[in-house]
């Protein structure tokens, strides 16, 4: 792992987050910052993918199953040259192939339509099993949230993946303690959760800090040794991470900078960005 | 009349996927623990590494054809009606219909002919909330015959569809040598200029069958079977409005949101004519034998004739 080239696309996807929700007027800039990371990692150091041939059957996967965060997702995307990077801005406008929510007939580099929370994670399994039906050697990745893992289905994919010993698929949670309602403790508590990916026959990594990129590439590195289970990252993340005024706060879950907030969020980054 | 040779349009699913599985590598089919009711057993025995039983999930499941159809397969998910189109009626909307996938749903066990499960399970509502799904196809076939080419043809298909079965055993009523199932096309079945009676699924037989007592008394009703409830046969429908200036759906389905509701619409539009909507009159089933329950509900020949009857009278 190049840590300073990864650093420094991460700070790449988080302004291409804040451009994206400032432009839209709308969208949800808090879970999409606390997994820059880790869509930097995917994209640029994990996964076996190609751009130029973003249908290759023989690709690796990624579901964002909490599809809310596409600004995210869209940001690393653009900067991996999936599509222009100044297309971003036209996120959530009328006629835009940048939904609010991931659509893969759209656009490049989607591999499922996501947004309704809890269903990205059984596109994900269904996948994972397709190369395991067609000895296919893909892997499958899908991010979700900890609020998200609320929905009852989660639980059904994980049975599923669990029994049928999945471990080409690859379930990372992004645990940054937030959801709209409050803190997820609060509202309707899902701890502990690496105990019940362990129950689901899950090999569970918790990563103390998933904003960190070592600790990143030392959770991935560990999966790539795991035969007979799926992998279950669990990645305790600070929600709206590198912006000041949107770490840690409920509120930034899914609005928008006005527009003094978005210069100093971009001031911000871009002072981040030089000091590498 | 020679009695008619009988058999539930899931014995055909079952069967016709079997075939299929012999002719394409790239069928799956997956199961919610109802393989032996879906009458999908024969598909496992057939073919066990492609059959998936997803266990009693159903959400789930449809979520993984959904990303097994994204790899190239071509996923038939069975189970229920009530539980494909019911319970997980967002995720087919969402992860299926949205995305267009190519996922087949078989839902078996629709409408009150269910039996004696009761309420909690005869889906009356499913193609209600199935027509809803832009680009879903939707077909109910009226028998074995029509059943096993439903499923080819959804097979060939590029999209979602969505194939609606019953647990009743039915008579074969398409067995003759130019029999030819379209997808979207529906079927005269009989000639009249006296009325249409427009009819899917299990009722198309029974429909005939009025036909023939309303023939005795010199009314001739033209008889559709209309086995595609999406995309619907406009052409056919408005013909027959125009043509008979009555028309009469029959359906083991609610009246609201199915056959009666997509004709309604279409002759609204096209071509207003007095209409009658016989089906489930917004209420939940029971417990019961089918055949019992479906003359409860007048779905059986004899009532269907005297629904017609009546509304030709307040007709004349």
């Amino acid at each position: 792992m190049e840590k300073a080239k990864l650093t420094k696309i991460a700070n790449e996807i988080r302004k291409g987050i804040v451009t994206e929700v400032y432009e839209a007027k709308s969208g949800h800039p808090g879970g999409s910052l606390s997994a820059a990371e880790l869509f930097a990692y995917l994209y640029f150091e994990e996964m076996n993918i190609d751009p130029k041939d973003p249908k290759n059957p023989d690709r690796d996967r990624f579901v964002l199953s909490k599809g809310h965060t596409a600004p995210g997702f869209y940001a690393a995307l653009a900067n991996r040259g999936y599509f222009p990077v100044e297309d971003l801005k036209t996120f959530r406008h009328i006629g835009s192939y940048l939904q609010g929510h991931p659509d893969m007939k759209h656009t490049p580099g989607v591999d499922m339509s996501s947004g309704s929370l809890g269903q990205g994670i059984s596109a994900a399994v269904g996948m994972a099993l397709s190369a395991k039906m067609s000895q296919k050697s893909y892997r499958v990745y899908t991010l979700l949230g900890d609020g998200e893992i609320q929905e009852g289905q989660v639980w059904e994919a994980a049975m599923f993946a669990g029994y049928r010993k999945l471990d080409n698929l690859v379930v990372i949670v992004d645990n940054n303690g937030l959801q709209i309602d409050g803190r997820i403790e609060n509202v309707c508590s899902p701890y502990p959760i690496d105990e019940k990916w362990k129950a689901f026959h899950f090999h569970v990594i918790n990563v103390a800090d998933g904003n960190d990129l070592e600790q990143l590439d030392a959770a991935f590195s560990e999966v790539r040794q795991i035969k007979g289970k799926p992998t279950a990252i669990i990645m305790k993340t600070v929600k709206g991470k590198g912006v000041s005024f949107m770490e840690n706060k409920a509120g930034w879950h899914g609005k928008a900078p006005n527009d003094e907030e978005y210069e100093q969020a971009m001031a911000e980054l871009e002072k981040a960005g030089e000091g590498e | 009349m020679t009695e008619k040779k009988k058999i539930a349009t899931r014995e055909s699913y079952g069967n016709a996927l079997v075939e299929l599985g012999k002719k394409y590598e790239d069928v799956v089919v997956l199961d919610a623990d109802l393989a032996g009711a879906t009458k999908t057993g024969t598909f496992l025995k057939a073919f066990p590494e492609r059959h998936i039983d997803c266990g009693i999930a159903e959400c789930n499941m449809m979520g993984i054809a959904a990303g097994l159809s994204t790899t190239g397969k071509v996923p038939f998910a069975s189970t229920f009606a009530m539980f494909a189109a019911g319970r997980a009626f967002e995720q087919i909307r969402n992860s299926i219909g949205y995305p267009h996938l190519n996922v087949k749903i078989g839902a078996t066990h629709a409408g009150i002919s269910v039996g004696e499960d009761g309420a909690t399970h005869q889906c009356n509502e499913d193609i209600a909330l199935m027509r809803t799904i832009p680009g879903m196809v939707i077909v109910n076939p009226a028998d074995d015959i029509e059943a096993r080419a439903a499923v080819e043809a959804a097979y060939e298909h590029q999209g979602p569809v969505y194939l609606r079965f019953g647990r009743l055993a039915v008579p074969v009523i398409n067995d003759r040598d130019d029999y030819k199932f379209e997808l979207g096309k529906g079927i005269v079945l009989r000639e009249g200029k006296d009325l249409a009676i427009i009819a899917t699924g299990l009722c198309v037989s029974r429909a005939l069958e009025a036909a023939e007592q309303l023939a005795a008394d010199g009314i001739e009703a033209r008889v559709i079977n209309i086995h595609t409830i999406k995309p619907l046969d406009e052409e056919l429908v408005v013909e027959a409005a125009e043509e008979t200036q009555k028309v009469v759906t029959v359906e083991e389905h609610s009246v609201i949101g199915g056959l009666g509701s997509a004709v309604a619409e279409v002759l609204g539009e096209q071509y207003p004519v007095r209409m009658m909507r016989i089906g489930i009159q917004d209420v939940f089933g029971e417990s019961g034998p089918a055949e019992k329950l479906l003359e409860k509900y007048g779905l059986d020949a004899e009532s269907i004739y005297g629904k017609v009857k009546a509304f030709l009278k307040k007709e004349a």
